[in-house]
């Protein structure tokens, strides 16, 4: 090799190197990171975008180079150097990318463990056998209860979900949510208050810790902007810990397909200042001392869509004529809660 | 039972009225035990799901152009996107590769014909009964649950279609369990005796590793799937926990076969850009053995990475680890054939052909997916965009972009062996161009929906996302389009294609060494190898005449003699 | 012809690549065996799918099988030593027939098909007589799927040979040089034993741990 290739390969390597630097940090492709955990993944992401980058501007490059430059001349009927291989080169070329996957097993690895998500207690998984023994899972407020009391933690040995982080270990978190996912709403319950609520209001920078289950088929509880989610499972409990760092509101998705409103499974999180979460919780006390039977819309089944769907319906932008558009389809179908319940008992 | 010496005296004799015949057209419409047949049958049955299949994209990416659900309702929806998924997977790419493997295999290593012909026949009449089966659910009520069926919802929602889905899967898992002993054991056992395995074409080395993982993964597919349908119709509740089952242990179960699918899916097209590259640069291979090797690799890690698909459902913190560190390391052998095919084509004198277009496009678009698929393995980062369009632009990248890109490619390159004609350089490279263009708008904006929040298999979305959906769209009306000059190109040139000749492409591989089409007994006598499968360049000796290649043989074959 | 599965004219067209196979040919498998050999390593996955996810159960669900449930081992232990016996019964045949005996053949298969016979039997006598239905518990569920596909299994290799049988009445059939259909259901009918064994282990004996 003369002198001058070394230079433009080392030219080259300088530049790819400096794009991919400066593309890994600024794509600007995920949104606002709202948690503690979420600085976390977008450090290990945008690592892992600087590789990517990389590699793809050297493989491209290689590509349109060699389309470029070996293209077969007119009148060419000769064939190219009989090259088959070099061992050199190839043990580059395998052991490179070993380095750098094994680099960023451990990376992932260490965000994993701060994240919280090795954290051996993370989640007592709690088996459904005892499911078995209910009979039937009539919506009526009361038996919802029952069935939420079914869903109650046990010992079991299963880490699901996201826990304590190392730092924070055996100790519990500032505030305790139970969420239960079903066709095609969240529904929030405060233990320490009992408030139940379609939303989620917490406290900015405290350890939220949630318990999520599912009643009917799964879901997925996700928060985009805290960069976490977790599979809420009928007859299992998971929970997700994590630290909220940006008052706002921000959307909670359901991200596992549900049935046919999967989509229209969205709410709201509220991190809120102390102050104000406080003043929610007093609102939501007095208006359950006021009108208990309206805390919560735990009865999917005897509401058409539309109705269940309308508390949505802004944010998804959903006008009212889709709404009853909705609620025409949906009758013939009948995916709700009601035929699960008469369908898959034997 | 008649003697041994009887039983091939008469095989002689009807070999030789077999010689005499031609193929008639009625041919591929029974049951036909030439591999040649079959393989085209598997090709063109494939081919017409295909625009099944995509015509329900279209009418998905329609109605995904506004974020409400206007188009068809979100039932629909559903059942339009399962079907999708299920049809492009199981009756188009797969099947694909069964038929370029049933086509090839013999060719290649001189045999001919499968190891078990009938055998053969039967995997194939298979297919097409699972197929209108799997569309006659439409009737009833297609499935509703994504083609991972995922229960319990695929237990309570349009019970008919989910049972006939599962009855048409187990059909197609027979069927590719069949195939999948028949090139096994054709490709080690009737090889032409001169040929030692390390002579193997590549695309033989890759349909050995993706035997081996159909043979070990889909029976476990058929597990899950029976007990799902015993939950199903029965009333068990294997995975459906009102009543104690386990929809977590279905996961494991269906994963640890539709992860290795997809792998299943890939390795025949890296084996055909294996093929593909080297006869059109003009170049050997580089590093025969790693591309063989890393097959197996992929392989085998292919089977024990399955729960990569469950990093967010109920797999424990530490498997996850260990599922990630396996998940990254199928980098490093598909690293070696990236880096290998980029090497073939480096100092090659390259012709754009159609063909050699889509091997390219095949490496460029795969490598995005590729990418994308390391950055999903890392457990944090797979947190955030599992079940988003980040993996739904994943995985069209590494189906789209690398199986069907592979698969054109192949198509392109074995057309006028498989017809005797060639093809309109002119209509193949506007359907390439158009189809990589298309793809890239379709697939690319897809990345950034994910990140930023959208969930996938949804008829309604937040309305900030419509922009970038609207490319989406737009790109798949481009891809459509780019079916119609690809139609009319393989009926234009089945009628009208200039002759081919026997290796129009000057390539060394057995299958070129016969006739195109090749006669139903394939070699008029046992062919011999006169050369290494990738032997470019080792004198710049032009073999472009086809006499020379007579000579040559007979040349060699007094060498032998 | 001594199998569907395979076009003889094929075969021999395959010979006529490398003419010493036919001198090769006997006592030793010819891929057709292999095939078979292959067929069931898949299958085996099939079970090893089934069993996996009954451990799983077994280790994960509370109360496995549930109280009030208990098999009994009387029968299924004379049934698995009918079948476990029946290997080495239809294994005599085998060896009969490599010393050209087509009628020791016949007896011992004969043998072995009642034995088979009487296993299904001893089966379905048990089903009738559990106590508990299909859909009753998980437990349940998973011991009527686990034991009726291999019940299934057993019934084909029953049909194996059976048509063996049928095929040993016509003279010159099998021979000391030919006999791929008695090995291949012999084969089959090793494999259907040594499923049995695991899944008894697993289903009947686990449980009493
Ligand atoms: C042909 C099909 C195919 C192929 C080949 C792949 C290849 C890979 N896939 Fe993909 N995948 C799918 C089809 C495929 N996938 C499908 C269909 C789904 C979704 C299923 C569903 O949920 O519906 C999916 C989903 C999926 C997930 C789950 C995402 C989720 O649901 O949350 C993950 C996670 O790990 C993953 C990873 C990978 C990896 C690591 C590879 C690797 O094999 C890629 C290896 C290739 C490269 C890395 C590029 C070349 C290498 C180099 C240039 C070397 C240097 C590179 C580095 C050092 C990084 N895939
Ligand atoms: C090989 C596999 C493969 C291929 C080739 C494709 C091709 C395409 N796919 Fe698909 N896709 C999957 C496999 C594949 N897909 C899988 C596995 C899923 C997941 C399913 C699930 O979640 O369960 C999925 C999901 C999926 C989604 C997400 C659905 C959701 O999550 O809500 C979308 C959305 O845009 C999409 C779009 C497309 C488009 C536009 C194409 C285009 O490339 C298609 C272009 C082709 C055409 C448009 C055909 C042109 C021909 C005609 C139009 C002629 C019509 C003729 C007649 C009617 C006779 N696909
Ligand atoms: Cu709930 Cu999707
Ligand atoms: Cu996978």
């Amino acid at each position: 090799m003369n002198i001058p290739s070394q230079i433009t390969t080392l030219i080259i390597g300088i530049a790819v190197t400096l794009i991919s630097l400066w593309y890994g940090q600024n794509h600007g492709l995920m949104p606002v990171a709202a948690s503690e955990e979420a600085g976390q993944v977008d450090g290990l992401f945008n690592t892992m975008m600087t590789i990517a980058t990389g590699l793809f501007i050297l493989i491209q490059g290689a590509l349109i180079y060699s389309v470029i430059k070996f293209r077969r001349r007119k009148n060419d009927q000769t064939d190219g150097p009989s090259v088959h291989g070099n061992v050199p080169l190839e043990i580059v070329w395998t052991a490179i990318p070993a380095v750098i996957v094994l680099i960023l097993s451990l990376y992932s690895f260490e965000v994993y463990n701060i994240m919280g998500g090795l954290d051996p207690m993370a989640s007592h998984d709690h088996h459904s056998s005892q499911l078995a023994h209910h009979q039937q899972m009539s919506t009526d407020e009361q038996d919802v209860d029952q069935s939420l009391i079914a869903f109650a933690p046990s010992q079991g040995q299963l880490a699901l979900g996201l826990g304590a982080s190392p730092k924070t270990e055996g100790q519990e978190a500032s505030l305790t949510v139970d969420v239960m996912g079903l066709q095609y709403a969240w529904i929030f319950t405060y233990p320490d208050t009992d408030i139940v609520s379609g939303d989620l209001h917490i406290r900015v920078n405290e350890e939220v810790q949630l318990n999520l289950t599912a009643m009917d088929v799964l879901h997925a509880f996700w928060l985009p902007q805290f960069r976490i989610k977790q599979d809420a499972i009928p007859g299992r409990e998971s929970q997700l810990r994590f630290t909220p760092t940006k008052l706002g509101d921000y959307p909670i998705i359901c991200a596992e397909l549900c049935g046919s409103y999967h989509g229209a499974m969205v709410t709201r999180l509220y991190v809120d200042t102390p102050e104000d979460y406080q003043a929610w919780v007093q609102e939501q006390l007095l208006a359950s001392v006021d009108k208990p039977e309206e805390t919560i819309a735990l009865n999917p089944a005897q509401m058409s869509d539309s109705e269940f769907l309308a508390p949505y319906a802004q944010e998804m932008g959903i006008d009212s004529q889709t709404l009853k558009h909705l609620d025409h389809s949906h009758h013939e179908s009948g995916t709700g809660i009601s035929e699960l319940n008469s369908s898959s008992l034997p | 039972m008649t003697t041994q010496a009887e039983q091939q005296e008469s095989a002689q004799n009807t070999g030789h009225v077999v010689e005499k015949q031609q193929r008639r057209w009625q041919d591929y419409f029974t049951f036909n035990t030439d591999h040649k047949v079959i393989g085209l049958q598997y090709l063109v049955t494939s081919f017409l799901f295909s625009f099944v299949g995509g015509a329900l994209a279209a009418t998905m990416r329609t109605e995904l152009a506004t974020p409400y659900s206007d188009l068809v309702s979100p039932e629909i929806y559903n059942k339009l996107m399962t079907m999708h998924g299920t049809i492009m997977i199981f009756l188009w790419v797969i099947p694909a590769g069964a038929a370029f493997a049933n086509y090839l295999i013999p060719l290649m290593i001189g045999a001919e014909d499968m190891a078990f012909p009938k055998l053969n026949a039967v995997a194939f009449w298979m297919l097409p009964p699972a197929g209108l089966l799997l569309l006659s659910s439409f009737f009833v009520g297609a499935p509703e649950a994504g083609w991972t069926s995922y229960p319990p919802l695929s237990l309570i929602s349009s019970q008919a279609g989910e049972a006939i889905w599962i009855m048409s899967l187990l059909l197609i898992g027979t069927s590719s369990i069949l195939g999948a002993m028949n090139f096994l054991i054709t490709m080690l056992k009737m090889r032409v005796p001169s040929m030692t395995i390390h002579q193997m074409p590549l695309f033989c080395w890759s349909m050995l590793a993706t035997s081996a993982l159909g043979l070990l993964s889909t029976p476990v597919l058929a597990s899950a799937l029976i007990l799902l349908a015993f939950d199903l119709i029965a009333g068990t509740s294997f995975f459906n926990p009102i009543g104690g089952g386990d929809p977590v242990i279905y996961q494991h179960m269906f994963w640890f076969y539709s992860h290795p699918a997809v792998y299943i899916m890939i390795l025949p097209f890296f084996g055909v850009i294996s093929e593909v590259l080297p006869v059109h640069a003009r170049k050997p291979i580089f590093g025969y053995r790693a591309i063989a090797y890393s097959s197996m690799a992929i392989s085998f890690l292919g089977l024990i990475v399955w729960a990569h698909h469950m990093f967010t459902s109920g797999t424990p913190g530490w498997l996850r680890m260990f599922f990630m560190a396996a998940t990254m390391l199928i980098a490093v052998p598909t690293g070696i054939k990236i880096f290998g095919w980029c090497a073939t084509i480096w100092g090659g004198k390259i012709s754009f052909n159609t063909s050699m277009l889509f091997g390219v496009g095949f490496i460029s678009a795969f490598l995005i997916g590729g990418l994308t698929g390391v950055m999903l393995a890392a457990v944090p980062f797979d947190i955030h965009v599992h079940d988003t369009y980040f993996v739904v632009a994943h995985l069209h990248y590494v189906l789209f972009g690398g199986s069907v890109l592979g698969l054109y490619a192949g198509f392109y390159h074995w057309f006028p062996k498989m017809t005797g004609r060639m093809v309109n350089e002119t209509l193949g490279r506007i359907h390439f161009v158009m189809t990589f263009l298309g793809l890239n708008l379709t697939f690319l904006p897809m990345h950034e929906l994910g990140l930023l929040g959208m969930n996938r298999r949804v008829a309604m979305y937040d309305p900030q996302f419509q922009t970038i959906n609207i490319l989406c769209t737009a790109g798949s009306y481009l891809l459509a389009a780019a079916s119609l000059p690809f139609i009319i190109n393989v009926l234009w040139s089945l009628n009208r294609g200039t002759q081919a000749g026997r290796n129009p492409w000057k390539a060394l591989t057995l299958e070129w060494q016969t006739t195109s089409p090749p006669a139903i007994e394939n070699f008029s006598e046992e062919p011999i190898l006169w050369a290494e499968p990738y032997d470019y360049g080792i004198d710049t000796y032009s073999v472009d005449r086809e006499q020379q290649v007579e000579e040559l043989l007979a040349e060699v074959k007094a060498d032998a003699g | 012809m001594q199998s569907s599965a395979i076009d003889e004219a094929k075969i021999a067209l395959n010979y006529h690549h490398e003419p010493e196979a036919a001198e090769h040919h006997h006592g030793h498998p010819d891929f057709r065996m292999l095939g078979v050999a292959v067929f069931l390593i898949a299958d085996s996955m099939t079970f090893l799918g089934l069993f996996v996810a009954f451990l799983i159960y077994n280790l994960t669900v509370p109360e496995f099988p549930p109280e009030g449930i208990e098999l009994e081992l009387l029968l299924p232990g004379i049934n698995t030593l009918i079948l476990v016996s029946s290997s080495f019964v239809m294994h005599k045949g085998q060896s009969a027939l490599k010393k050209n005996d087509v009628s020791g053949l016949r007896l011992w298969f004969g043998i072995t098909a009642l034995m088979g016979a009487m296993f299904l039997g001893g089966q379905l006598y048990e089903y009738s007589h559990t106590g508990f239905g299909l859909t009753d518990n998980l437990f349940a569920s998973c011991f009527y799927v686990l034991t009726g596909f291999h019940g299934l299994h057993v019934s084909c290799g029953l049909g194996l040979i059976l048509f063996v049988l049928a095929r040993s009445l016509k003279p010159n059939h099998y021979s000391k040089e030919s006999h791929f259909g008695v090995e291949a259901a012999e084969l089959y009918w090793h494999f259907v034993d040594v499923v049995w064994i695991v899944l008894f282990i697993l289903v009947y004996l686990l449980p009493l741990v």
